[in-house]
């Protein structure tokens, strides 16, 4: 498959919905692997890394999941096209970074990628959409044992599957589901919770991973822990909380439904208002009032359909995919105008959002 | 407030960091910031400093000329102070020693349990299963894993109560193997 080929088609989590997508946007699950008898990527030589790459290379593009896939070496992706993985969510920041001896190969509908040389020999990643934690782990199960039949891992009995950084040690995993969280922002009950979630080992953080802001009321919940639990473990204990911390999430919703209904359509409408007429928009602004649109999804007042299109636009208004589809290098001014073009076409058919069903049944509890 | 690692010079860089739950800080002069790289986020770990700090009086973070380097990949233990990352599979062997209290410092536990490759057959039984009943001294590091464990069993069942009591056992027991 070529570079065109995956850019043309959104990744499948984008367009298909899955359990809880009102709230879980994606689950993302991936492992670390390392070959024995090689150094780690990171201490490794350019020409030890080009060894590594040739025997995992092959050994991927074999698998029957791997079909027709994406594959190709760093060096031989622009800057602008590193960068589009990075905003699907593909490939890391870092891996964007590196050079020659580096890989990436995904497979055609984007749910499954992996990096080659990345700080492990191997990072594989499976993507689905809503929380299936679950069945994100089951595949990248199968095709980790497919692969450990032609290639050597490194394992070791007390420490589990051996990785570069130790706080990776055991299992190699990190489960991350993305959850939207508007109401537990709003009602300033975010902290809170990151704190909570802090404390029962599991991390916290931003859209685009570590040190990165939470644009858009997005979060990435992971665990920290990857040894001393077995892999189902992980999942279910980060699926209960989860699971709680979007019951947390609705209950925020419904409290401000009743205590503030005005503060709530104002958000709405003029994230609406913005969004239909702005010319000039920041992806920090407009990520966020997207955000308050898809509230407005959730909450019955902007028609379900329009959530897909505000998936889609969440990555298609970000810098790489805006000068992709210019098909040239853009100024930020020219990315903000641009940004602000696509948004409304994209919004073209979509009408004031209807809140009708609060002026009837809470017409008192306004003021 | 004078710097933490020199002690001499006046600490102009103030340093904090979540890790494991708990805020770390420190102070430092300039110099000895711009020694320990703090200006350079990417090679900077606060855990990795803090580690350091203790040289004089601390025997395992001696520097020897004849300092340990992995055979497999030349990697030393410097190395791994430097980046928190190891250099081959072998490192972890040859690094093993006192690797145990780190990693208890970063996983709830230190034995692998989950997946292994078909190519590892399961380990022999745990050699050394321990009754809880048994009349045993517990050594205070036992004691302090088990209480981890309780407390985050405790949290999951969230009984708050109990994990009040146990955190506020656990850092009475850490504050007194510290002082030790």
């Amino acid at each position: 498959m070529r570079f065109s080929t995956l850019l043309k088609n959104p990744a499948e989590w984008m367009r298909t919905p899955g359990p809880q997508s009102d709230i879980v946007i994606t689950s993302r699950v991936r492992l670390a692997r390392n070959l024995t008898s090689h150094p780690f990527p990171g201490w490794a030589r350019k020409e030890d890394r080009a060894i590594i790459m040739e025997e995992i290379k092959p050994a991927l593009e074999d698998l029957s999941e791997m079909k027709d896939s994406f594959s190709e070496e760093m060096t031989k992706l622009s800057a602008i096209e590193k960068q589009v993985l990075v905003e699907r969510h593909l490939i890391s920041r870092e891996h964007a970074a590196k050079g020659p001896g580096c890989g990436t190969v995904m497979n055609r509908k984007q749910t499954i990628s992996v990096m080659i040389n990345e700080e492990d020999h191997l990072r594989m990643q499976a993507i689905r959409p809503g929380l299936q934690l679950s069945s994100a782990y089951q595949s990248l199960d199968r095709i980790d044992s497919s692969l450990e039949e032609s290639l050597p891992f490194a394992f070791d009995h007390q420490y589990g599957y051996l990785t570069a950084c130790p706080t990776n040690l055991g299992t190699g995993m990190r489960a991350s589901a993305m959850l939207h969280l508007p109401g537990l922002v709003l009602s300033e009950q975010i902290n809170q919770t990151i704190q909570g979630a802090n404390k029962i080992g599991l991390a916290v953080r931003g859209l685009y991973g570590e040190g990165t802001e939470a644009l858009a009321n997005l979060f990435q919940i992971s665990n920290q822990n990857t040894l001393g639990s077995k892999e189902e473990e992980i999942i279910e204990h980060l699926d209960r909380v989860i699971s709680q911390l979007i019951e947390n999430e609705k209950n925020a919703r419904l409290k401000m439904l009743e205590d503030k209904p005005t503060a709530i359509q104002n958000q709405v409408g003029r994230a609406y208002a913005v969004l239909k007429f702005a010319h000039i928009i920041s992806s920090k602004e407009a990520l966020n009032h997207l955000s308050m649109i898809r509230l407005g999804c959730d909450l019955g007042f902007v028609p379900e359909e329009e959530r897909e299109t505000i998936n889609v636009l969440l990555t298609e208004i970000q810098p790489a995919h805006l000068q992709i589809s210019a098909k040239r290098k853009l100024s930020p001014d020219e990315r903000d105008i641009l940004r602000a073009d696509i948004i409304r076409s994209s919004l073209n058919g979509l009408t004031a959002p209807d809140f009708s069903t609060i002026l009837t049944e809470r017409d008192d509890d306004d003021e | 407030m004078n710097c933490d690692v020199c002690q001499t010079e006046k600490a102009t860089v103030f340093f904090s960091q979540m890790a494991d739950g708990k805020l770390q800080k420190v102070n430092l002069c300039k110099g000895c910031a711009d020694d320990k790289g703090v200006t350079d986020p990417t090679g900077f770990a606060l855990a990795d400093m803090l580690e350091g700090m203790g040289e004089e009086t601390t025997p395992e973070a001696e520097f020897a000329p004849d300092e340990l380097i992995c055979d497999s990949c030349g990697f030393s233990q410097t190395d791994f102070k430097k980046t928190g990352r190891f250099g081959c599979a072998d490192c972890y062997h040859v690094f093993e020693e006192g690797f145990e209290g780190l990693l208890e410092a970063m996983h709830k536990h230190t034995q692998h349990t989950g997946k292994s490759p078909a190519a590892f057959p399961d380990p022999p039984a745990a050699p050394e299963s321990i009754d809880p009943e048994a009349p045993m001294e517990a050594s205070p590091l036992d004691e302090l894993s088990e209480l981890k464990q309780a407390l985050s069993k405790s949290v999951e069942d969230e009984d708050y109560e109990e994990a009040a009591r146990l955190r506020d056992a656990i850092s009475q027991l850490e504050s007194q193997l510290g002082d030790s």
